[in-house]
């Protein structure tokens, strides 16, 4: 590898590095510092472990929410959780309905560098009939001067399953008449 | 909507308990000095132990007396491993300092890590187990480059359900304040328009102004605080017309990734009179949690602030994601602690967690300077803004409580690891009457500050810390 070459703006030295992979970046002080990429790549084994049910769910074009099994309780999870976070008791799977509401949404112009090509994205938090909490997801075919809050949505499922979140994608939904915001 | 109506959460989750405890430390513990690193986008030149070394040389020459043989031990955080590709870090800021064989822990709580190493060191001399501790934060966010950060903070999410739909922070925090802009415009304001869209389209209209006035209040302080990254001279335009990262919050809205170490020594009564005529007592801690997710934040009722009344909010769903539940019980805890029943009057001025201006706007509600709903009144009053610094908009109330007199986090950067004791210092300086001596300048100096109030916040309000400083002098 030739002698690394020496810049004064760190952005140059990024340049730089992406070409040659090393690079010196000298200080209006005039003090260097040898700059090299350092690459670092994980591949997990990953468990959906008590959350699996709902991810083979999605691949069935099924959308499973949680009931907690407390008597005295009985809440309903649109974000499912195999114990309850209110009273303890284990929660039994079930379905949601595969229409809601939006309760907040946005569209992200920027992204994490996984999502950047995928940008523009809507992420929205969407309200069930019958659940107790929400469920965040990706709301498709809809831009920002369509979308409002109360918007009914639907899912839609992947016919080729990731097993990943986004087998599940919502979009405004064909009902009849539109229902009245949230409140 | 079922998620509000049922009502079954509030019930359980924020049940209104009369008298909470007023938990006391076993000891008075004050702070005697503290140091900051000029905050920047990147210091190629120095690692992270030559940053926290620079801050602590810093602190040590501030006071007298103070040598590195009368401090008994040390709390060290930072956020993200990931960011220096070096596990166990915190090691190794221990072994630069010289700190060996005295006792060290790494602290790490996301976005309030700064916030939590101030407070452990706060508990080790609380406690007794130490007379003198150290507090030493740090990030280095320039290892990689700016949206690979972003992905880094969005693995502080959870990362079945939410990261892989697009994982990023700006993300969530603008779907929060999209439902706070519905909650508090879209149906004060605005509930006379009926067509729906419309109505919302001028909510958020509204909204993204108001949170404009913060970005350039906090920007336009720190054109005198030479420690922050970025002091600009904007307008409300600017802000507006800088580029959407997520609808509604823009740019200018939201704190950058920074490189930076800040430190704080805290220490007994004792001690403290050894080392400096002008100690600052920290007389209250609170922390405050969440979920983790948004989607299973609660539809309750508010825990009321000593100057509310449960007829502030008959129908509010709290926290639902408009509001930090976290923020409000970290900012209770500590208020019990230290004997305060009207912030607004009692504190002199406040360093908030204003990752985003919108989560400043809410943390102002949290903390009960005005109430739930009145955050973007709030605002245009001015109250939260410095009497003399120009802003190019009235501001009638100013100095009422100023927020934010540093600049926060939208100017002065965000090294996470260090941002909530870059607060602690900042506030210290603020305490001891010395802004112009630190920042040569003394604009942002508060006239006759006598108690101070810092916060740091986690993971879409996942966790908060508040603390509580005092003129101790």
């Amino acid at each position: 590898m030739p002698a690394p070459k020496t810049f004064t703006k760190f952005r140059d030295v990024q340049a730089e590095l992406t070409r040659t992979g090393a690079a010196i970046f000298k200080d209006p002080e005039g003090k260097e510092s040898l700059v090299i990429h350092y690459p670092y790549s994980i591949l997990y084994i990953h468990s959906y472990a008590e959350d699996t049910p709902f991810f083979l769910g999605l691949a069935e074009g099924r959308l499973r929410g949680s009931r907690c099994t407390g008597p005295e309780c009985r809440f309903v999870y649109a974000t499912p959780r195999s114990h309850c976070m209110e009273c303890g008791s284990a929660t039994e799977w079930m379905d949601l309905p595969k229409r809601g509401r939006v309760h907040a949404w946005t569209t992200c112009h920027f992204g994490s560098e996984a999502f950047l090509k995928e940008t523009p994205y809507n992420l929205a938090l969407v309200e069930f009939d019958g659940a107790d909490s929400l469920l965040l997801v990706r709301l498709k075919d809809a831009t920002e001067s369509e979308l409002y809050i109360g918007m009914p949505v639907e899912a839609k499922f992947d016919p080729k399953p990731k097993y990943s979140i986004t087998d599940v994608w919502f979009v405004p939904s064909a009902a009849p008449k539109a229902r009245k915001a949230a409140r | 909507m079922a998620a509000r109506s049922k009502g079954k959460q509030g019930a359980k989750s924020t049940e209104a308990v009369p008298e909470l405890p007023r938990h006391r430390p076993s000891r008075r513990v004050f702070m005697v000095t503290g140091g900051v690193t000029k905050f920047a986008k990147a210091h190629p030149a120095m690692d992270f132990r030559l940053m926290v070394k620079r801050a602590y040389d810093y602190a040590l020459k501030d006071v007298t007396n103070l040598t590195k043989d009368r401090i008994d031990g040390t709390r060290v955080s930072y956020f993200s491993d990931h960011f220096s590709r070096q596990l166990k870090a915190a090691s190794m800021v221990q072994d630069y300092l010289g700190m060996n064989p005295k006792g060290s822990v790494r602290i790490e709580w996301g976005g309030a890590t700064g916030g939590e190493c101030f407070q452990a060191a706060f508990e080790a001399v609380a406690s007794g187990r130490m007379d003198v501790c150290l507090a030493a934060g740090y990030e280095t966010m320039s290892r990689v480059p700016t949206w690979k950060g972003n992905e880094f903070i969005a693995l502080a999410s959870d990362t079945n359900f939410d990261f892989p739909l697009g994982g990023f922070y700006t993300g969530y925090y603008a779907l929060m304040v999209a439902r706070h802009i519905y909650e508090y415009l879209r149906l004060t304001k605005f509930a006379h328009i009926k067509d729906e869209r419309e109505a919302q389209r001028r909510a958020i209209e509204e909204g993204g102004r108001i949170m404009s006035l913060v970005s350039v209040k906090n920007h336009r302080n720190a054109l005198h605080n030479p420690y922050a990254q970025y002091p600009k001279r904007l307008t409300v335009a600017d802000v507006l017309a800088s580029e959407m990262i997520s609808y509604p919050i823009t740019r200018e809205q939201i704190c950058t990734m920074s490189d930076g170490a800040a430190v704080a020594v805290l220490c007994s009564e004792e001690r403290a009179r050894e080392f400096t005529d002008r100690p600052v007592e920290i007389t209250g801690v609170g922390t405050g949690t969440d979920t983790m997710r948004l989607a299973d934040r609660p539809f309750g009722s508010v825990p009321l602030a000593p100057n509310e009344r449960p007829t502030d909010y008959p129908n509010l769903p709290y926290p639902g994601v408009h509001s930090f539940r976290a923020g409000r019980s970290a900012g209770l805890e500590a208020y019990r602690m230290a004997g305060i029943t009207d912030p607004k009057r009692e504190l002199d001025f406040i360093e908030l967690h204003d990752a985003y201006a919108s989560s400043e706007i809410q943390t102002y509600e949290d903390l009960a300077l005005c109430r739930y709903g009145e955050g973007y009144a709030f605002t245009e009053s001015g109250a939260p803004f410095l009497t003399n610094v120009e802003y190019g908009f009235p501001v009638p109330r100013a100095g009422e409580i100023p927020v934010n007199p540093s600049g926060g986090l939208i100017a002065c950067g965000h090294p996470v690891g260090a941002t909530g004791l870059m607060q602690a210092v900042f506030a210290f300086w603020q305490l001891q009457g010395r802004i112009a001596k630190h920042f040569g300048d003394p604009t942002l100096q508060i006239e006759d500050a006598k108690r101070g109030l810092i916060h740091s916040h986690a993971g879409t309000g996942s966790a908060v810390t508040v603390s509580i400083l005092e003129r101790g002098f």
